[in-house]
């Protein structure tokens, strides 16, 4: 296992490097950072070079790079050009987008399981048809139409929610918003989990359990639910990471003050250190939480063992 | 789960991507002429590579085709999307009028004759304007997939066809891929275009999409290439090209067209939420991405300026879902 782990980790980090470099390329194809400090206006030669030397932005590319990895190791995720602290940035949209993606991933587990479970049971019947239909429906949707429809149907027609999110943004308000940025996912996981489901149920563990005499409930918890969630729980896991990049849509429909909401500004106001930084975290994340889902498979399954 | 530790992780991968995209079966009964014919297409298409003795009366492919031709979502989706090809190709037919035309004195109007989605914002034509955005979300997605799968399909497949040191690295790149959010990477790319045309953004979705395809490639090339005709083949002396070609490719393809026609729908959507964050197609192209963004600032006071194209939108989308799916149902031996 920690030998495992470690090889893991090795091969992290030319990721890592090769996605930060990536992206780094592309901000920087993205304009004259300099121009986008001056705003609207054309910025004076002089003061451009002098900020360009003060940035360190006359250097190579690759020089760059180097120092803004080797500061960012150390902690110091650079200053956004109005001053203020990249890491500031993300001390105040980082808790805002987790819990954006907290229920996102609650919906995910608790709706799109128990709906899994129920169709994956009846295959074939009314509600297995129906629910079948919804889930394609919900995948041909792009998302930030389903959340301009809610928005309109439960923020503004019916008055349910706030049709905008705070800036503290709390877990009550965020669960329409959670629920679009699920939505595609959930459909996903939905189909995933009805598909193991009923391929299992006909295995012969189950069998051999229903021939015990266990309830049906334990034979469904215990031994069904347990050997089909290892697909699912891969698809979450590897969600994660795809969820806190793709909430910009989600945030920028509710106006909550977010990761992507950060990430959105950043990129029209060519501010290169702060998407930059969140994209590095972004890139951890990503990776982290694939790592986590290759480790939880042999808690889920113990036949499988990481030498 | 077989082994204890995957070698390859990618292949999984692959294999998992693939699953996502499973969408389940189907099975009724009935046809029609128009999604027989383009089915038809489809099928010498699939076949020309195919080079199997005479003797041998029914392949993967013709198994498949029969398959498919009694597939109700399969003719519905391919109903719908020959419908699509049709009116991006001849929007005038089903559409007088300009989209481009508009009068802002009928701004919001409701559903009137000669304009039966209503008026938008901008006063234009509702109906006018979901019909000739077809073109653009239709040429996107097929130009897109078309990309995706040639430059996907011909790097993974010689990745795992040869393997060795290109393989590993390919595989990294493809990791790296991985780690970057689409949307974010179509922010940052399509942020400093200024052209309005629909290249920038077929460009920029090759360049995020390839290492999908390339996965898949590669896991099912490596599958195909174990195989004991490709050895055989190889015992015979056929030169690389040859057992490409003619051995593997083949055998090998079949995952590869399942994913990239599910994936045309998907960037059908992409292309509409990257043009409703303002840096996908711009105006004056007419697209239902930019209408949607447009008509949700009116949301209020006429959503059936956003309602109409985005339905489209979903419809194309489903379209092309739909089909990927049946077409995976057929090819999939192990359902059959």
């Amino acid at each position: 296992m920690g030998r495992y782990v470690i090889r893991r980790l090795l091969q992290m980090i030319p990721v890592f490097f090769g996605a930060t470099l990536l992206i780094f390329l592309m901000v920087n194809v993205m304009g004259d950072p300099i121009a986008g400090l001056c705003g609207e206006r054309q910025c004076d030669p002089a003061t451009a070079t002098q900020l360009r030397k003060e940035f360190g932005l006359d250097k190579p590319l690759w020089q760059q790079y180097a120092t803004y990895m080797g500061n960012v190791f150390t902690g110091d995720f650079g200053t956004a050009f109005n001053g203020q602290e990249v890491t500031e940035l993300m001390a105040s949209a980082f808790p805002v987008t987790v819990r954006l993606t907290i229920v996102a991933i609650l919906f995910e587990i608790v709706i799109g399981i128990t709906l899994g479970v129920v169709t994956g049971l009846r295959r074939g019947r009314p509600i297995d048809t129906g629910v079948l239909l919804l889930t394609l429906v919900v995948i041909s949707v792009p998302t930030f139409v389903t959340g301009l429809l809610l928005q309109l149907l439960l923020g503004v027609e019916w008055g349910w929610i706030s049709p905008s999110v705070s800036t503290e943004a709390p877990f009550d308000e965020l669960i329409v918003p959670g629920l679009v940025l699920a939505s595609v996912s959930l459909a996903y996981v939905t189909r995933l989990t009805r598909t193991s489901i009923a391929e299992n149920r006909r295995a012969d563990y189950v069998r051999t359990a229903i021939a015990k005499g266990l309830p049906r409930r334990r034979v469904i918890t215990r031994h069904l639910l347990r050997n089909s969630l290892i697909p699912v729980v891969t698809f979450i896991g590897t969600d994660i990471g795809a969820l806190m990049g793709g909430a910009i849509v989600t945030e920028r429909i509710f106006n909550i003050h977010g990761v992507g909401y950060q990430l959105y500004q950043g990129i029209l106001r060519q501010n290169t250190q702060t998407v930059v930084g969140f994209v590095t975290i972004l890139v951890l994340v990503f990776l982290v939480a694939n790592l986590l889902v290759d480790l939880l498979y042999a808690v889920l399954d113990p036949r499988i063992r990481y030498a | 789960m077989p082994e204890p530790m995957p070698p390859e992780p990618h292949i999984s991968g692959g294999d998992r991507a693939a699953e996502d995209g499973a969408i389940a079966a189907t099975g009724l009964d009935g046809t029609m002429d128009l999604a027989a014919q383009e089915g038809e297409s489809l099928e010498k298409r699939l076949d020309a590579p195919e080079s199997g003795p005479e003797g041998k009366p029914r392949s993967l492919w013709s198994d498949a085709w029969r398959d498919l031709r009694r597939n109700p979502v399969f003719i519905i989706s391919g109903l719908a999307i020959l419908f699509l090809v049709f009116i991006s190709l001849w929007p005038g037919s089903i559409a007088s009028g300009n989209p481009l035309q508009c009068d802002l004195s009928k701004a919001q109007e409701g559903s009137q004759p000669g304009a039966p989605f209503g008026y938008n914002g901008q006063g234009c034509n509702v109906y006018t304007r979901t019909v000739y955005g077809a073109r653009v979300s239709v040429t996107v997605g097929v130009c897109a997939t078309l990309g995706v799968a040639i430059l996907g399909s011909v790097l993974g497949g010689l990745a795992g066809f040869f393997g060795g040191a290109g393989d590993a690295v390919l595989s990294r790149i493809t990791d790296i891929f991985f780690a970057i959010p689409v949307v974010l990477g179509g922010l940052v790319l399509l942020s400093v275009v200024t052209s309005s045309t629909v290249w920038p953004v077929i460009g920029f979705m090759v360049l995020l999409g390839w290492p999908q395809i390339s996965r898949i490639a590669r896991g099912s090339v490596i599958t195909t290439r174990q195989n004991d005709y490709v050895q055989a083949a190889r015992a015979l002396g056929a030169s690389n090209s040859r057992m490409l070609l003619r051995h593997i490719m083949p055998n090998a393809i079949a995952p590869v067209i399942v994913v990239a026609t599910i994936a045309l729908g998907t960037y059908i959507s992409l292309e509409a939420t990257l043009s409703y964050l303002g840096v996908g197609l711009k105006p004056p192209t007419v697209s239902w991405g930019i209408d949607i963004s447009s008509a949700s600032q009116y949301i209020r006071t006429a959503p059936h300026a956003l309602l109409w194209p985005a339905g489209a939108l979903a419809v194309t989308v489903l379209a092309f879902i739909m089909l990927g799916d049946a077409v995976r149902d057929a090819l999939d031996p192990k359902l059959r």
